[in-house]
């Protein structure tokens, strides 16, 4: 089998497989669950066999161009649809497949008792064709098929329960957003064609080689992306609905809102690289956008008491890291995709681990009520553990490897800018891991550790958390292998950055502001104290079950620091606003001038109306006196 | 005598005619009044004969008797119609097309 077949199976078997679901109705109610777990391993199996065969290549012949058909055929403009197999494109594809495979088999049981599991299994199905083709597209255009396509599947999943208003709400939210950045992503593929001529990566990278773009065109090209990306990633400031799409179930916001979708809009920067190598201004936005973010996440995380919001908040700051070190240039694109890859592991074991509390404790989110698990879910526990010590970035675990190299990238003074960037990204870098580790440990120790603070229900019963069958501990158990070993395997010899070279390009070492040593240390002693600050307030003392009022932070982070209402005031109002001004203009400008004219009409012909009296008498003497002015004008003159 | 005379009586009976046109009420009256007024036409026009000198006028006087004529028959066959219908001669109560 070569290239050219196989990768367009990675497409075709899910959305077959989705397709067949969603025809098939409820006659495949049965077994539906299972094509659809078939349908995501037997895609993985084909990235698997894909990676065989570009492993056999040397390492410059390792990008294949798979064409599918003439897609738009206009006058200059000329696409053909097709895929891009290349290190890139294959790493997102295995960490899809393999990721998404898991959360497959973990939601057969996760799932059991859903009526609608099989339209569950569809939408997953069509989630990662969708993905797929995001990742694989050779041009803009079919990638923003695939973005367009993740983004209803997204929209499908967090309004799975769409019976209950707020979670159709959060849906609708997340679409609402989502559009907003792909408004960014339309204007870019515009600018791109009347640029470039064409919108496939090949050409817009050739044409700026070639110096067809200006700057500013660049700039606007890179900014217009970034906000695509924003909006996809949950970055600043874009990044309200994420907390709110937790409303879907767990299984979605491990593979969807944590490991795989989310990160769609870092692969859209790495992937531009040519576009923001040339807007320099661009990429400095990218790197901010990123800080702030990553802050930010940390910030709302640290008070958030719904175990699943705050470990959306922690993806949030983990994806701004990956955009601070995709917006470092070239020096950060392979660390900015192998934190992407760890993170997927680590977050998607995490989330899945809080589905299986929530499995066990009857659906209860809030951390407050959790406490003292670690001795009823043995295996939650300890995989959970592993993948909070992975995020933490302690050494020997996955995190480590990648997010110790973006600090160290974000301590690489830029070419041609100032030290204050190194000095200032760097610290918020190491600043984020801080706080990382203190807000991943409240969880963690609230969740499991500390006495027991659970809910009665209506009849005084407690509930009676128990270990997860087995269908869900085999993911969250291999999940947590990844989040152990995968940092390190992938680093050794620096084989994941080697294998990425012939995308992000090859990189000569860039020496840190501080030697490589000193920031290690330093993330690490952050990293500790965040850790023992949350041990003593969570672990060791009682957690209250209500939350404390809390600090003027705490509130402003429990709120999402205000994004929503800041939202409403700045969008949401005036648009209500003016949307009821042009009503009440409508209403009355519009359909009174209208109106008006229809009521003159019918006023003027009922005035007419009152001289028809129906008197043949006074007919008569109308005419008579009608033709007595005509003679009298007839003749006048000649008088 | 001048024929201004003959002019003078034509306008005056004019008058009368158009007078009972528009007052009466009753339709038998309101005719008559209609067959003052185009036999004062006619006398008009035959006094113009005359001072012209030629015969125009007085030909116009009998096309005018012709249609007159003609005009008596279907207008009083109306009138006759009407009262039948109605059981009454006055104009004012004609007054079906008025919603």
């Amino acid at each position: 089998m070569d290239v050219n077949s196989l990768a367009p199976l990675l497409v075709a078997v899910p959305l077959a497989s989705a397709a067949v679901l969603l025809l098939l109705g409820r006659r495949s109610d049965r077994w539906g669950h299972w094509l659809g777990l078939l349908a995501s391993t037997a895609a993985f199996v084909v990235g698997a066999l894909l990676l065989v065969e570009l492993l056999g290549r040397p390492a410059d012949d390792r990008s294949i161009r798979v064409h599918l058909f003439d897609w738009i055929s206009a006058g200059r403009f000329d696409l053909s649809a097709g895929l891009l197999v290349d290190p890139l494109s294959l790493t997102f594809v295995l960490l899809v497949t393999f990721v998404g495979s898991l959360i497959h088999l973990y939601s057969v049981a996760y799932m059991a008792h859903d009526a609608a599991r099989r339209r569950f299994f569809a939408y997953l199905n069509l989630f990662i064709a969708a993905m797929l083709i995001l990742v694989l597209a050779d041009s803009y255009l079919l990638l923003f098929v695939g973005w367009e396509g993740v983004g209803l599947a997204s929209y499908l999943l967090i309004g799975f329960w769409n019976h209950h208003t707020p979670y159709a709400v959060a849906a609708k939210k997340a679409f609402v957003a989502n559009r907003v950045g792909d408004i960014g992503l339309l204007v870019a593929l515009m600018l791109m064609f009347a640029t470039f001529g064409s919108v496939d990566f090949a050409s817009v990278s050739a044409g700026i080689d070639g110096g067809l773009a200006s700057t500013a065109t660049l700039t606007a090209t890179g900014l217009m992306l970034l906000l695509a990306a924003c909006g996809k990633s949950a970055q600043f400031p874009l990044q309200s609905w994420l907390g709110d799409a937790m409303a879907g179930p767990t299984p979605v916001s491990a593979l969807i809102h944590a490991a795989t979708m989310v990160t769609a809009g870092v692969y859209l920067i790495v992937r531009s690289a040519p576009v923001f190598e040339g807007a320099p201004t661009a990429q400095l936005v990218v790197t901010v956008v990123g800080a702030i973010t990553l802050v930010f996440g940390a910030v709302v995380g640290c008070a958030k008491d719904d175990i699943k919001k705050a470990l959306a908040a922690s993806t949030m700051s983990q994806i701004g890291y990956m955009v601070l070190a995709a917006g470092l240039g070239p020096v950060g694109y392979a660390f900015a995709i192998f934190h992407l890859v760890t993170h997927g592991f680590f977050k998607a074991g995490m989330f899945l681990g809080a589905g299986s509390v929530m499995h066990g404790m009857d659906d209860q989110t809030d951390m407050r009520r959790f406490g003292a698990l670690r001795k009823y879910m043995v295996i939650t526990w300890v995989t959970f553990g592993l993948g909070w010590l992975a995020i933490l970035g302690v050494p020997p675990f996955s995190g480590f490897w990648s997010k110790d190299k973006i600090i160290e990238s974000a301590f690489v003074v830029p070419e041609g800018a100032g030290e204050w960037r190194a000095w200032l990204f760097g610290a918020v870098a190491l600043i984020g891991a801080g706080i990382t580790a203190f807000y991943m440990s409240r969880l963690f120790f609230m969740t499991f550790h500390g006495s027991k603070r659970w809910t009665k229900d209506a009849d005084g019963h407690e509930p009676h958390p128990h270990e997860s069958p087995a269908l869900m501990t085999i993911p969250m158990i291999v999940l947590a292998i990844g989040s152990v070993g995968l940092g390190f395997v992938l680093q050794l010899g620096g084989g994941f950055t080697t294998w990425l070279e012939p995308v992000t390009g090859h990189v000569e070492h860039h020496e840190p502001v501080l030697p490589v040593l000193v920031i290690q240390v330093v993330t690490l002693l952050a990293v500790a104290i965040g850790l023992v600050l949350a041990w003593r307030q969570y672990a060791s003392l009682p957690v209250p079950e209500t939350a404390p009022e809390g600090s003027a932070l705490t509130r402003a982070a429990r709120v999402d620091l205000y994004q929503d209402a800041v939202n409403d005031a700045v969008l949401v109002e005036p648009g209500r606003h003016l949307t009821r001004s042009l009503v009440y203009g409508d209403r009355t400008a519009v359909d009174g001038t209208f109106t008006g004219l229809g009521r003159l009409t019918v006023g003027i012909g009922e005035l007419v109306r009152r001289l028809q009296t129906g008197y043949a008498r006074q007919y008569a003497a109308t005419m008579l006196l009608g033709l007595v002015v005509l003679a009298v004008v007839v003749l006048a003159p000649r008088i | 005598m001048t024929l201004t005379n003959y002019l003078v009586l034509s306008g005056i009976l004019f008058s009368i005619g158009a007078a009972t046109v528009l007052l009466r009420r009753n339709a038998i009256i309101v005719f008559m009044g209609v067959e003052l007024m185009l036999n004062a036409t006619n006398l008009a026009l035959v006094t113009f004969s005359r001072l012209h000198g030629d015969l125009t006028g007085q030909v116009m006087a009998f096309f005018v008797m012709v249609v007159a004529a003609a005009e008596v028959v279907v207008g009083l066959a109306i009138i006759v119609s009407i009262f039948r219908t109605r059981k009454s001669a006055s104009v004012d109560d004609i007054n079906l097309l008025k919603s």
